[in-house]
Order: C-alpha cells, then sequence, then structure tokens
C-alpha cells in the first residue's frame, strides 16, 4: 500500500466510526487476532500465515480508553504520513503524553496499540511511519553492503571485511540495501560473546562467511536484512544458538518462520531458508557439553511449544529434540563449549558440523 | 441462719438444720453469692461474719465489739431470702486456719488456746475489704475511678428500669487535686427514703436478689458503699448523697462516712431542705484518689459503651476539665421488658447447689420439690428422675442422704428434659441495639445488628445479640474495635481472655470482605458489639470481666457474628460494586473526548461537528451502562441526576435573584465553580434532598451523593 492509500484507509475507519456513533450505536473495530493460535505453518512458504480470526473491540465503556487510542494512534501515523515524517516507537509513546488521560503510561501499551493498528491494515509499521528503536544486529564478514549517502544520496560501499575488532550495524529500514559478496553460508550467531570470539579469529575469511549477531530474538530488520540478502545471493543460511528453549523456540523459530504477534507481516520478516546448525539437544552428549538444569520457565515453554507451537508440531526431529531436553532436564549455551578450550569451537565443532549441512535441524 | 460467733454453740445450735454438713454448706453459700446480684436498694438485710475456725477446740467469748446480732431480724424479715455470706469471709477463716497449724508444726512457743483467743476478733467484711480493695475493682487508681462511676450508674440504671422511669443520668467528674476527683452521678429515679440512704451507701453487702434466676445488672458485687469507703479512705472526706422519694417532699441531703471495724454508716450532716433537681431522684457525690484516662479503659469508653447497650436511657458526661456535656441522647422511649424470675432447670445445677435446694426446701415431698422448685419438670419427668436412685416421690427431701442424693443428681443430668422458658431474658432488640450503635459510634456510614433466637447452655436460657458499624470515619487499618457486653454492662478489661473474642476470631472474616491476621480480629473500619443476655452469665473470674468458653455461647456468639459478617459482606460487595461503577462513569468523561478529538483529526472536522460526537456518543454509551446496572442502582443514580439538576435549577434561580439585570442562562462554568466553591443555602437543601431521594432508593455510599452527574459538565 503507497501512503496515499494508508491515509484514505485510515479516513475511511475515522469516517465509519463517526457515523455509527451519531447514529447512537456503538462502533466497532475489527482486527486480525495476533498470536500463535491464529497462525499456521505453510512448510511450502515456510513461514507463519495469518488465518482468519479476528477480535472486535465494540465502543462501551469499560473499551472507551483503548478506543480512544486506537483513534489517536490512527491519527498520530496519517499526520506522519501527510507530514512524510517518521517517529520511533518511543517516539510515540511519548507523543501520546499529550493526550492528557488518554496517555500511555508505558511504553509496551503504546506498542500494542502500534501493533494492533499495523495488523487492522494489514501494513508494515514502517509505512505508516512508525520505525522501531531497536538495532538490527551485526554483520562481518565477505560481504559488501551498498547503502546512499543521506545528504547525496551517491552509494556507499560498506566492506563488512573491513571492520577489524568491530563490524557493520544494520540499520532499522533495510529495503534499499543493495549486496555484493561470494560468500558461502551465512552464519547466524544467537550471543555477542560467540560472535566476538568468531570476527576475532576471522573465522570468516577461513570459511568464506558472513557473520551475524542478533542479540537475542531477530528485530524485524535483521530478520528482514538475512532474508533479503539469502534470496539475492542465494546461499544457505545456518543458526547457532543456546541449546534451550528459548534458542530453539523462540529465536531460532521467529527467525526462520515469523512471529505470532507479527503474523500479517511474517511473509517479509522471516528467513525460511535458515538451517538449525547448533547447539542440538543431541550435541551435548556427543560433544560431553557443561550442562545446566532446565529452569522451571524452560520447562513451560518447552511444553508451550510441543502443544501450542504449529512450526514445532510440523517437524518430528524438533519434537524428539525438544522432548530429548526435557527428559534428560538439561540445558547447555554456546559458549559452554569452551570447556574443551576456548578456541575449540572454531577448530573442531563449527568444522565438523559444517562438513555435515544435511544433518542441521530443520 | 444469722451472725455466727467464733464458735459460739448456740449460734451452731440454732442454725443446725441448715448448717449440718457445715463445709458444704459453707461452699453453697459462697455458690449462691458468686450467682447473686447486690442491689442496695432492696430491704434486706445482710450482716457480715466470719465463719469459725474448724480447728479451734475450744469457743472463745465474743469480742465486745461483735456487731449486734441480726438473727432474728433476718429471721423474721427475709425467711425466703438466701443467706449472704461473703465468700471471702470464708478465705480469711481458711488463711487463719492455716496460721494456727504452722505455728503447731514449726515448735514455736506454744500457746493455750485462750491465749490464741485473746487475740482473735472478728474482721469486720468493710474492714476486709478495705485492706482487699483490688478485689472489688479498687486496684489502680484509674481502675478505682472508673469501678466508682459504674457501680453508681449501673445502680441508678437498675432502680430505673425498677421503678418503669425511663433513665436520665448524668455523670460528672472534677478534678479537685493531684490525682484527685469528685465524681457526680445524678439519675431521675425512685429516690431513697431517708432511713435507708445511709444503710445503702455506709454499709456493705447491703442488698437482695441473691441467687435469684433472674436477668441483671451482675456488678462487683459489693456495690456503691464501696466507692463511698475507698473515698473515704483515701481522702478523708464523705460522701455527699441528695435525693428525693417523692416529688411532693424536700430532697434529703447527707454526708456519711462508712467505719470499717463494723461496717456500719456513721453520718456526719444531715439536711432536709435542699436545692434538688425536680420530681424524685438521686445525686452521689463523692471525692477519690484516681487517675483519669482516655482509651480502651476509660470512662469515657464505658459511657459510650453503656449507652449503646442502654439506648432507652439519656447519658449526659461531663469530663475532667471539660465546660462542655457530652449527651448521648435516648434512642427509645421504651423500657426494657422487665425479666422475669425463673426456677433453676434440673440441668443447669451444680450437685452442691442441688444438695442445698433440698435443705432448703419448704416442700414436704421429693415430687413436690422437683415439681415446684425446678421449672420444666412434670410427673413423668419426676418420675424418670427417681426411678435409678430408687427413692421414692413421697420422701422428706431434707432427709435424703448426701449419696441417695448424689444418685439421684446423677440421673437427673440423664433424663431429658425440655430447655428452661426463655421469656425471663431481656434483650436489647436489634433495631434498638442498631439504634444505640448509630448514636454511641458516630460517624460510620453502615448500622447493623441481629438478635439470636434465646438458646441454652447447661440448663440455663441466653441470648446473643450482635450490632456492627462500619466504615465511615472509623479506623481503616486497624484492628475492629470489640464492646463486649453481658446483661447490657460493658466489659471492659480482659479482652483476649474472653470467649466473645475468640468466637468473634473464628468467624471467618474474609469471607465478609476484611482482611484478618491468623487468630486475631480482623481489620477494618469496623466497631462490633456483641451483647450476651442471661439469668446467669458464666464468668471466667470473680471480678466479671470475661465471658466462660461454654462451647454452646461460643457457637451462639459465632453464629451471630456470621449473620452480621453476611450483612456487611453484602454491603461491601455494594460499595466495591459502587465504586466500579463510579470509575465507569468517570471513565466515560475522561475518555469520550478524546475519540472525538481524534477523529475531528483524521477528517478534519469543525468543532460543533466534534461536539455532537461527543455528546451522541456519552449518551449512547451511559444508556448502556444504566442498562447493565441492577435496578436499584440504577433508580438511585437517576434519583442522584434529578436532585443534581434540581440543584442546578436552584442555582441558577439564585443567581438571576441576585444579579436581575443578566438574563436567565444556562448556568455558565463561572458560575457552577463558585456556588461548588461556597456551598449556599440552596445546595444545602438540595443536597438534602438529593439525600432523600437516594436514601429513599438504599442508596449506599456518601461521597457519591454529591457527585455531579455526568450530564452537567456539557
Amino acid at each position: 500500500m503507497s501512503g496515499k492509500q494508508i491515509k484514505q484507509a485510515i479516513e475511511k475507519v475515522a469516517a465509519q466510526v463517526k457515523e455509527k456513533i451519531l447514529k447512537g450505536a456503538n462502533p466497532e473495530l475489527t482486527f486480525p487476532l495476533r498470536n500463535l493460535a491464529n497462525v499456521s505453518y505453510n512448510p511450502k512458504t515456510g513461514y507463519f500465515e495469518l488465518q482468519d480470526k479476528f477480535k472486535s473491540r465494540t465502543l462501551t465503556v469499560n473499551t472507551v480508553k483503548t478506543f480512544a487510542q486506537t483513534l489517536k494512534m490512527m491519527a498520530l501515523a496519517k499526520e506522519l504520513i501527510e507530514k512524510n515524517d517518521i517517529a520511533t516507537k518511543r517516539d510515540a509513546y511519548y507523543q501520546s503524553k499529550n493526550w492528557a488521560d488518554a496517555r500511555f503510561d508505558e511504553q509496551p501499551e503504546s506498542d500494542a496499540v502500534m501493533d494492533d493498528v499495523e495488523a487492522f491494515f494489514g501494513v508494515n509499521r514502517e509505512q505508516l511511519g512508525f520505525i522501531p528503536d531497536e538495532k538490527g544486529g551485526d554483520v562481518a564478514g565477505e560481504l559488501i553492503v551498498i547503502d546512499r549517502d543521506n545528504d547525496t544520496k551517491k552509494p556507499l560501499r560498506i566492506d563488512c571485511t573491513k571492520f577489524g575488532s568491530g563490524a557493520y550495524s544494520v540499520p532499522s529500514s533495510v529495503e534499499h540495501l543493495g549486496f555484493q559478496t561470494k560468500a558461502q553460508f551465512i552464519l547466524v550467531i544467537e550471543t555477542a560473546g560467540m560472535f566476538q570470539r568468531l570476527v576475532k579469529h576471522n573465522f570468516w575469511r577461513k570459511h568464506n562467511c558472513i557473520l551475524i549477531s542478533m542479540g537475542g530474538v531477530p528485530t524485524r530488520s535483521c530478520r528482514r536484512f538475512i532474508r533479503r540478502l539469502a534470496d539475492e545471493k542465494k546461499i544457505p543460511v545456518y543458526a547457532f544458538t543456546d541449546c534451550d528453549p528459548y534458542g530453539i523456540a523462540n529465536i531460532y523459530r521467529t527467525l526462520k518462520v515469523g512471529s505470532g504477534n507479527a503474523a500479517h507481516l511474517n511473509e517479509y520478516f522471516c528467513v525460511p531458508q535458515v538451517s538449525f546448525l547448533g547447539v542440538t539437544p543431541q550435541d551435548i552428549f556427543d560433544y560431553k557439553l557443561p550442562t545446566h538444569p532446565l529452569k522451571k520457565v524452560d520447562e513451560e515453554r518447552a511444553r508451550d511449544a510441543l502443544k501450542n507451537d504449529p512450526f514445532i508440531q510440523h517437524h518430528k526431529r524438533w519434537q524428539d529434540a525438544i522432548k530429548l531436553l526435557l527428559d534428560k532436564g538439561v540445558r547447555a549455551e554456546q559458549q559452554s563449549l569452551a570447556a574443551h578450550g576456548l578456541n575449540y569451537v572454531i577448530d573442531e565443532y563449527l568444522p565438523r558440523k559444517l562438513a555435515n549441512p544435511k544433518a542441521f535441524l530443520p | 441462719m444469722g451472725t455466727t460467733k467464733r464458735g459460739s454453740a448456740k449460734g451452731e445450735k440454732a442454725e443446725a438444720k441448715s448448717e449440718r454438713p457445715s463445709v458444704p454448706s459453707q461452699r453453697l453459700e459462697a455458690n449462691v453469692v458468686a450467682r447473686g446480684q447486690v442491689n442496695e436498694r432492696q430491704k434486706a438485710v445482710k450482716a457480715p461474719r466470719a465463719k469459725a475456725n474448724p480447728t479451734s477446740p475450744k469457743a472463745p467469748k465474743p469480742p465486745p465489739e461483735e456487731p449486734l446480732p441480726v438473727d432474728a431480724l433476718v429471721k423474721s424479715e427475709l425467711s425466703q431470702e438466701i443467706e449472704s455470706v461473703s465468700r471471702f469471709g470464708q478465705k480469711i477463716t481458711a488463711e487463719r486456719g492455716k496460721v494456727a497449724s504452722r505455728e503447731e508444726v514449726a515448735g514455736a512457743p506454744k500457746k493455750s488456746a485462750q491465749e490464741l483467743a485473746q487475740k482473735q476478733r472478728e474482721i469486720s467484711v468493710a474492714e476486709f475489704f478495705a485492706k482487699n480493695r483490688h478485689l472489688l475493682g479498687f486496684d489502680s487508681p484509674a481502675k478505682s475511678l472508673l469501678t466508682a462511676i459504674k457501680e453508681a450508674v449501673d445502680n441508678s440504671l437498675d432502680a430505673c428500669e425498677e421503678s418503669g422511669i425511663l433513665p436520665t443520668l448524668s455523670v460528672s467528674i472534677k478534678e479537685t487535686g493531684d490525682d484527685r476527683y469528685r465524681i457526680m452521678i445524678e439519675d431521675n429515679g425512685p429516690g431513697i427514703i431517708k432511713q435507708q440512704i445511709p444503710k445503702i451507701f455506709g454499709k456493705l453487702l447491703y442488698g437482695s436478689k441473691f441467687g435469684s434466676m433472674r436477668q441483671g445488672r451482675g456488678q462487683q458485687g459489693i456495690g456503691i458503699s464501696a466507692a463511698v469507703m475507698y473515698g473515704q479512705i483515701t481522702t478523708g472526706k464523705p460522701a455527699a448523697i441528695t435525693s428525693r422519694a417523692s416529688a411532693t417532699e424536700n430532697a434529703t441531703y447527707c454526708e456519711l462516712t462508712l467505719d470499717t471495724r463494723t461496717n456500719k454508716p456513721e453520718i456526719h450532716k444531715e439536711r432536709n431542705n435542699v436545692e434538688f433537681r425536680p420530681g424524685t431522684g438521686t445525686r452521689v457525690e463523692i471525692e477519690m484518689a484516681g487517675l483519669y484516662k482516655k482509651g480502651r479503659h476509660s470512662i469515657d469508653a464505658y459511657l459510650q459503651q453503656t449507652a449503646i447497650a442502654n439506648p432507652h436511657a439519656e447519658i449526659s458526661y461531663q469530663a475532667p476539665r471539660e465546660d462542655d456535656w457530652l449527651i448521648w441522647k435516648r434512642q427509645s422511649k421504651v423500657l426494657p421488658k422487665e425479666p422475669i424470675a425463673i426456677k433453676p432447670h434440673p440441668h443447669g445445677l451444680e450437685l452442691g447447689l442441688f444438695l442445698q435446694m433440698l435443705r432448703d426446701t419448704n416442700h414436704p415431698t421429693l415430687s413436690q420439690f422437683l415439681l415446684e422448685d425446678f421449672s420444666r419438670v412434670n410427673d413423668r419427668i419426676a418420675n424418670e428422675f427417681v426411678v435409678a436412685s430408687k427413692l421414692s416421690l413421697s420422701a422428706n427431701p431434707q432427709k435424703i442422704q448426701l449419696h441417695q442424693a448424689e444418685i439421684l443428681y446423677k440421673s437427673i443430668q440423664e433424663v431429658k428434659v425440655p430447655p428452661p422458658p426463655t421469656n425471663c431474658l431481656s434483650p436489647i432488640g436489634d433495631d434498638l441495639l442498631r439504634r444505640g450503635l448509630e448514636s454511641g459510634v458516630e460517624g460510620a456510614e453502615f448500622y447493623t445488628a441481629i438478635t439470636r433466637p434465646p438458646a441454652v447452655y447447661r440448663g440455663n436460657p441466653f441470648q446473643v445479640e450482635v450490632g456492627l458499624a462500619f466504615g465511615g470515619k472509623l479506623p481503616a487499618d486497624e484492628p475492629c474495635d470489640l464492646y463486649r457486653f453481658a446483661n447490657r454492662v460493658p466489659l471492659l478489661y480482659q479482652q483476649s481472655a474472653c470467649g466473645i473474642t475468640k468466637s468473634v476470631i473464628t468467624a471467618g472474616w474474609k469471607a465478609y470482605g476484611l482482611s484478618q491476621p491468623r487468630g486475631a480480629l480482623p481489620v477494618g473500619p469496623v466497631v462490633l458489639v456483641i451483647h450476651i443476655a442471661s439469668v446467669w452469665v458464666p464468668f471466667t473470674s470473680e471480678s466479671k470481666e470475661a465471658i466462660a468458653h461454654y462451647p454452646e455461647i461460643l457457637r451462639e456468639i459465632r453464629l451471630a457474628v456470621q449473620d452480621c459478617g453476611r450483612l456487611l459482606g453484602a454491603h461491601i460487595r455494594k460499595l466495591k460494586r459502587y465504586s466500579s461503577e463510579n470509575k465507569k462513569r468517570s471513565y466515560i468523561d475522561k475518555y469520550i473526548p478524546h475519540i472525538g478529538e481524534a477523529i475531528r483529526e483524521i477528517l478534519g472536522l469543525g468543532t460543533p461537528e466534534k461536539n455532537k460526537i461527543i455528546e451522541t456518543l456519552r449518551d449512547t454509551l451511559e444508556r448502556g451502562r444504566r442498562e447493565m446496572l441492577p435496578a436499584s442502582m440504577r433508580k438511585a443514580e437517576e434519583a442522584e441526576e434529578k436532585a443534581t439538576e434540581l440543584r442546578i435549577a436552584l442555582e441558577q434561580s439564585l443567581e438571576v435573584i441576585a444579579a436581575p439585570p443578566e438574563p436567565p442562562s444556562p448556568p455558565t462554568p463561572k458560575v457552577a465553580e463558585a456556588v461548588n466553591a461556597k456551598p449556599s443555602k440552596s445546595e444545602a437543601a438540595a443536597t438534602s434532598l438529593a439525600k432523600k431521594a437516594a436514601e429513599a432508593l438504599v442508596l449506599v455510599p456518601v461521597e457519591s451523593k454529591a457527585k455531579p452527574s455526568p450530564r452537567r459538565r456539557v
């Protein structure tokens, strides 16, 4: 949708609400339900697709505050589009402080309303003028990113091999970027600590690859960056996370098929071609890794994934892997490989793993 | 019966019948006293006495200061009265016995019985109490002051009720020096005839009604004369009594003390033409050492609670250093039903008392004794009583042997007997208790009271009443205030030892919307009043400050408290509902303008259109909200709104009157503000109107009444 179309859509909604009110009726807004119960996993497309469950917010005494906030958020989006301006999620939260009683008390409240508006119009929040204030992830290795200068609009070539012990930072919007690479694969890493180690030892040079650090659950722009890079350059993506229910069912799952919360956008913000290098539950035993006991929240997350996550439910191998963790009651971190020597991961683990990508978990 | 001189053989013989099994008989008498109530205004003369030392082999001559024997008097006047013997008198005897035997054992220089006897003398009950005044409640200075007032007030109330007069009491305390006070208690009772005044106020143990099965204000037992004695001991000053027994006669004024050695009054001054209130009545003035304190055990608390439990009385009170009188107004012009004395129930007796009744009865046959001297016994039941003991119904009760009597007593306990009559009880009544609470505990927002049906413990009828005040100005984060009463008398001491407290704790208050720490009283803005009325209130000790833990009584109290708790719970839920409704109403006011504003921003509308949206939406939502309400709350809100509209109209018209050149116009915000800031007469009138309307429709919370209707702001 173009900015103009979105603007018209917002005006149409406001006009409908106004008409209902003047008729003495209770207006209502209908949003797609944004959670795992309303997504299905389509193995063909490779991401979570939104189903047709909706929640309807009728304007009553109990909903009057959220209703007012939703309309105010739409008004703000319209203003941003008209002025061709942007606001971060935090900016939007502070904007609401001018709304007197209808203001948001905490940012998560404003984020949720923003997600509702986004889903309502079925657009990316960047199209509404809202940009995330999180950073997208770090990149190092055999890659040249082609950006443009903000003032001159001239192309800028960013060589990701030239950051030394540092890294290139993925911007919040990545649609305009171009890529140039001859890398064999992309290694997506959960923790900054492991990323640092691999950068320090120029792991990417030896294996001709691109290293990307997610720093926890990957942001939308990070996912979009990896997706565009992998699609355009047709290179495989391998994920390297901690071996615990969070690393598997949240970080890896979100990277691969998207999230329930942003199901209306998963089509663009996921990396269906990624596969799971490790650390797998089997690795714990194969590599004799030191472990920690599963915490209660880990167990709950694991059971929840087995019961409710359409992606996990689709893959028997993942179910077995998670059940193995539950049976043994253990988890292991990426950095537990250091128990066999600081560079064991570089000299032994990764080379052995990379020798057989077919064995990676889906 | 009669005064027993030490070891006087004559005296013993004369009383041979009643005193034969001497030791048990003494216990019985003590028992009777424990149950009895002292009333100084009765005619009966009770002679004090000390018992002979049973170990003393020979009888010494009575000492010369021996009071005149009153045997003859007692016998002729009081054949049906049970002799009163202070249990304290017996304690003296027992102690002496110990002293004597200890001397022998220790091998101290031996004295002959005659020598010992010379030192022995009778101790007047007054002298004993003068030295052991703590037994009568005169221990600490603060408690002494309270006890003196308590005795006087209870006497006044009793006297008024017995003569069918609605009590009007005034109590005043004046500070006359360091830790010295002059108390004054005046009533509109029947008054006291001149000859009786000295006996009532200057002689201990002057009264009657001991042992009657009748609900009454059981007090410390000795009464106002102990207060007179305490006053004279601590200040040396006589008590001053003014009384008029007949409206047509002059009032009598009399200053008197009590001779502790003889337990006889001494009159210091007497006048017959003094100024006094019109009509009959009595005024008692005593100066005494004491300490005036505020708080839970204070005189203020005692009088406040007395007012709650006696809504038919009017009590005025002037505290020390106060010029103003505090008045608890009469809440009812109906005197409490006069309690009826009942005969003992067969299951409500201890063995000892049963034996005593066997000895004392006037009936020649066991059959008559059982039928006439007990309640609820008929021929069939009497027959069942005697079957097991193999006694004949025609046997002379006075000749029944001890072991036979015991068997009879046991079999009586096993026969089923209907519960005792309960018409002997005179509860306050739920309506009056609530009104008493309303006047005694001001500023709460919710009052309720309930009276349980009468119940029975150990053959004694009793009845429990509970009143409860909640909310308003009462402190919200402290344990509830518990006011305990036995036969309308407040119990101020020993709260934690009392069965009432235990029952209240076990009631489970969380279900009724109050928080309750484990094993403690509930916390919340609550005053709880518990009254137990009974022909015999079982106290844990002779100080009569805490109720014993009889399961039947605990159960009744708990049930009564839970009845009240349910009403409270309903009220609290209603409050919560109401406050959530108020919140919703404020929601509508708060957020609707933003919806209008957002639509205006998106569509670029003008202000009139925006206001139209806001107003229409407000009406829609308000209507929807009301439809969800229960009918009563809806009506209440509508009434409230009407009252507010009325108020606005009044304000408007007043504005018009105040400023005639101005044309009548809808109230501007300025006008509304001014009126809000300065409540005008019209507002008060309208508010009271609104209140009335709201109250008529059972509207609960006070604060909501002042809320403006949402319509007003438009």
